[in-house]
């Protein structure tokens, strides 16, 4: 055993190779993405890894794994248990032989999300057992020893950590990592793999035969546990209950949850000991709901009562206010101060250099007037040039489109989706919409990998989660063959030409597909492509501001004057804005 | 107690490695540590805070006015962090900044140095010109070590203990480097 200071997510990581997992599977999704990151970048990985093209395709290929009897482990964040959900309701009836775990990372607050929706209620709807980390330490222990529960039940384990453990640090012990001898066989049941109505009905009873030795199975494994210090008590789950540790007082008692379902008669034993009763959890009431329901006559506080938001993330010292609310006492109290007003906001931005900017500024140039349908990637910071008025789902741009086309709105509409986006689930849009002759045109942005999660390969990058290479898909003959007879691939960093396809595509009716190609620039800057620097010339400068509202971060205004930062990565987007041409290629002497 | 230790900047600026840094030089001297950052939608050139709890056993999260220290990689930043520091507490911070795109963008009033000072009011400050003491020590991009030499004279933590863990974070290459940007650091942080 070894102290390492590891991210939350290295150290699950860890704790899959101490379980000796056999595949690893996933899509990319903040705050999930690095756990297959630090297991696909391992020097001697002998292993299986694989970035799949979405959250559904991953984890059918994970359970398929499962039921050749290897250990296998798909990774998304919260979101992407949606798209993998209908796997998911069925495998819990099926089952699975070797350990499976599915792990879905929430994001309270939505640091980086379209919503805050909780893992633990997809678990109860599938009845499967779920397992709840507080801290980076517990996180690595869950999924090392998830497997094996795994295999204990034979049902899938979903395994969720939140943004504040994923992304934070800690001291952890790592064990050794072991290597795994298993071979995959598909051992042919068709009453278990065939879920017909008359095999899955014995399927489902099975299941629910399950649940009562599982809960009790989560007390007797240390997951939920409890220390009776008071006639005072809290019940916490997750990051919120190292919250707690920090601030509650050592008289009031604490009964942590770390695995669902939770064991009621264990619960209410806990709550029956106690006169007064504080649920504190972050996202849904899932704990609450169950302390309601067994607490007799104790009285319980929580999200019901009002004590807890439903919403958001929670932290120490507003943990410490829930607690005062709820009557009980706190170690310690937190000052009351006020973040400086006045300053200018200063969000994620387009990377300089960046062709998502290009593009989207000629969309704006060419459709004044239009309807902009996005999507889920960087681009959808292209809010700030005014071409995303839609954002929700992966891949819904062009449903959305093609949806607003189809009720009539006369408007031109002009949706916009990444590669790695199209590639997940952007192509039956595509092909419904060409099939039913929608009117819209469609612009992937294509810079040929899944950057806003940091840089995960997909098929159209050309080389595969093992790094191994192979052909790259072309998605000009993915979108031919969906049926669009526009389709036209160039770079938006020659503004003219780029501008031209998309006014051709303005005066055409039907589905029309532009693909946007370009690396994504800091994939160029990896590859030590080096275009020098532009300058502004202030002398010819007029002070117009064209540049500056392009919105590249390399460019600012100084006394009313263009001025190019080191931030330049010399795309050359902004010589082909100026009208009086004051920006030149810098010559260093 | 832990001594808490609030890192903030830009997203490229090195908050991370800093933090990173602190970390294992805890591990270094066996002292519990907890941590939290900002990843995905904050990176991207935005704000971004790192938190590091020195001799923290429970949660990653520093609550607002209780950080022992702030360090910070931009002045603006730090006036927007300043109500983390508890009363007594320290801000170290680079005397340059940057201005956000958005305030050219949208015609913002661009702020200036003796206001981004009186946002942080009468809270102790530690203005380093760390643009220049990194291009001294060999490149821009070890500001954020500038910074950290700056402050460690008010860490809990042994020098060497840093020293070591710089050795161990930052690419073979620049450790000498680093090193240096360490000490011009130090000793611009504790002549004021």
């Amino acid at each position: 055993m070894v102290v390492k200071y590891r991210f939350g997510n290295e150290a699950i990581a860890h704790g899959c190779l101490e379980a000796a997992v056999d595949t690893a599977f996933g899509y990319p999704g903040t705050p999930s993405s690095e756990i297959l990151d630090t297991l696909r970048a391992l020097p001697d990985r002998q292993f299986y890894v694989e970035w799949s093209v979405n959250e559904k395709v991953a984890f059918e290929q994970a359970l398929a794994s499962s039921w050749c009897g290897l250990r296998s482990m798909v990774t998304m964040k919260h979101v992407g248990l949606n798209v993998a959900s209908d796997p998911l309701m069925t495998s819990s009836y099926t089952g699975v032989n070797g350990g499976f775990i599915i792990v879905s990372a929430d994001d309270p607050f939505a640091h980086s999300s379209q919503n805050e929706q909780d893992s633990r209620i997809y678990a109860a709807f599938a009845r499967i057992p779920c397992l709840d980390p507080s801290s980076v330490q517990e996180a690595h222990d869950m999924v090392r020893d998830g497997f094996a529960l795994s295999e204990e039940f034979h049902l899938p384990v979903l395994f969720r950590p939140t943004t504040r453990i994923c992304h934070s640090k800690s001291d952890v012990n790592l064990g050794d990592v072991i290597v795994s001898d298993r071979k995959a066989s598909f051992e042919k049941d068709p009453r278990r793999y065939v879920t017909t109505p008359a095999h899955t009905r014995v399927l489902h009873k099975q299941l629910n035969e399950k649940q009562a030795a599982l809960k009790k199975r989560l007390v007797e494994l240390g997951y939920n546990r409890s220390e009776v210090r008071g006639k005072t008590g809290v019940i916490t789950s997750g990051v919120a209950a190292s919250y707690v540790r920090e601030v509650l007082a050592d008289s009031v008692s604490i009964a942590k949850i770390g695995a669902y379902p939770i064991d009621e008669k264990w619960l209410a034993n806990f709550i029956q000991g106690h006169d007064r009763i504080l649920v504190v959890e972050e996202l849904a009431p899932v704990i609450e709901e169950v302390a309601r329901q067994v607490a007799g006559g104790i009285p319980v506080f929580g999200k019901k009562s009002g004590h807890v938001p439903y919403e958001g993330e929670l932290s120490p010292e507003r943990v410490a206010q829930y607690v005062l609310a709820a009557g009980l006492l706190v170690k310690h109290e937190y000052p009351a101060v006020q973040q400086p007003a006045g300053l200018p906001v200063r969000p994620p931005i387009l990377c300089a250099g960046c062709m998502h900017r290009a593009a989207m500024y000629a969309i704006k140039k060419v459709f004044r007037d239009g309807i902009f349908p996005s999507d889920i990637g960087c681009y959808t910071l292209g809010i700030q040039l005014g071409v995303v008025d839609t954002t929700i789902c992966m891949g819904a741009s062009i449903t959305l489109a093609s949806g607003m086309a189809k009720a009539g709105e006369t408007h031109d509409i002009v949706c916009t989706i990444g590669d790695s986006t199209f590639l997940h689930t952007g192509i039956q849009g595509l092909i419904n919409a060409v099939y039913n002759d929608a009117n819209i045109t469609v612009v992937i942005l294509d810079n040929r990998i899944t950057a806003m999660t940091g840089h995960q390969p997909n098929p159209t990058t050309g080389i595969t989660a093992m790094g191994v290479e192979r052909p790259a898909v072309s998605l000009e003959m993915i979108c031919r063959s969906c049926g669009a007879s526009f389709v036209e691939t160039v770079s938006p960093s020659d503004l003219v030409q780029f501008t031209g396809v998309l006014k051709q595509a303005k005066a055409r009716s039907g589905v029309k597909v532009i693909i946007a190609k370009h690396p994504c620039v800091i994939t160029e800057r990896r590859a030590k492509i080096n275009r020098g620097q532009y300058m502004v010339d202030r002398d010819q400068c007029i002070g117009c501001k064209a540049c500056v509202k392009f919105g590249c971060p390399a460019i600012e205004l100084h006394s009313g004057l263009a001025q190019i930062t080191d931030l330049c990565s010399g795309c050359g987007v902004c010589i082909q804005i100026c009208p009086v041409s004051a920006i030149s290629r810098e010559v260093k002497e | 107690m832990s001594f808490d230790v609030l890192i903030v900047g830009i997203g490229g600026q090195g908050t991370v490695l800093t933090s990173n840094i602190l970390g294992e030089a805890c591990v270094i001297e066996g002292i519990p540590v907890r941590g939290a950052e900002a990843h995905g939608m904050a990176q991207r050139g935005g704000s971004v805070e790192s938190q590091i709890r020195i001799g923290q056993e429970y949660g990653p999260l520093i609550a607002p006015g209780t950080a022992d220290i702030i360090i910070s990689l931009d002045l603006m930043e730090a006036a927007r962090a300043c109500h983390y520091l508890k009363e007594g507490g320290r801000i170290f911070t680079c005397r340059e900044y940057v201005t956000p795109t958005t305030v050219f963008m949208q015609d913002f009033p661009a702020p200036d140095e003796q206001m981004l000072l009186s946002l942080i009011g009468d809270r102790k400050v530690t203005e380093i010109d760390a643009k220049k003491l990194a291009e001294d020590a060999g490149s821009i991009l070890t500001l954020n070590t500038v910074m950290l030499g700056a402050a460690s004279g008010c860490l809990p933590l042994k020098e060497q203990s840093l020293r070591d863990a710089i050795s161990r974070t930052v690419p073979k290459k620049t450790i000498e480097m680093n090193l240096k940007a360490f000490d011009l650091g130090k000793t611009a942080g504790s002549v004021q």
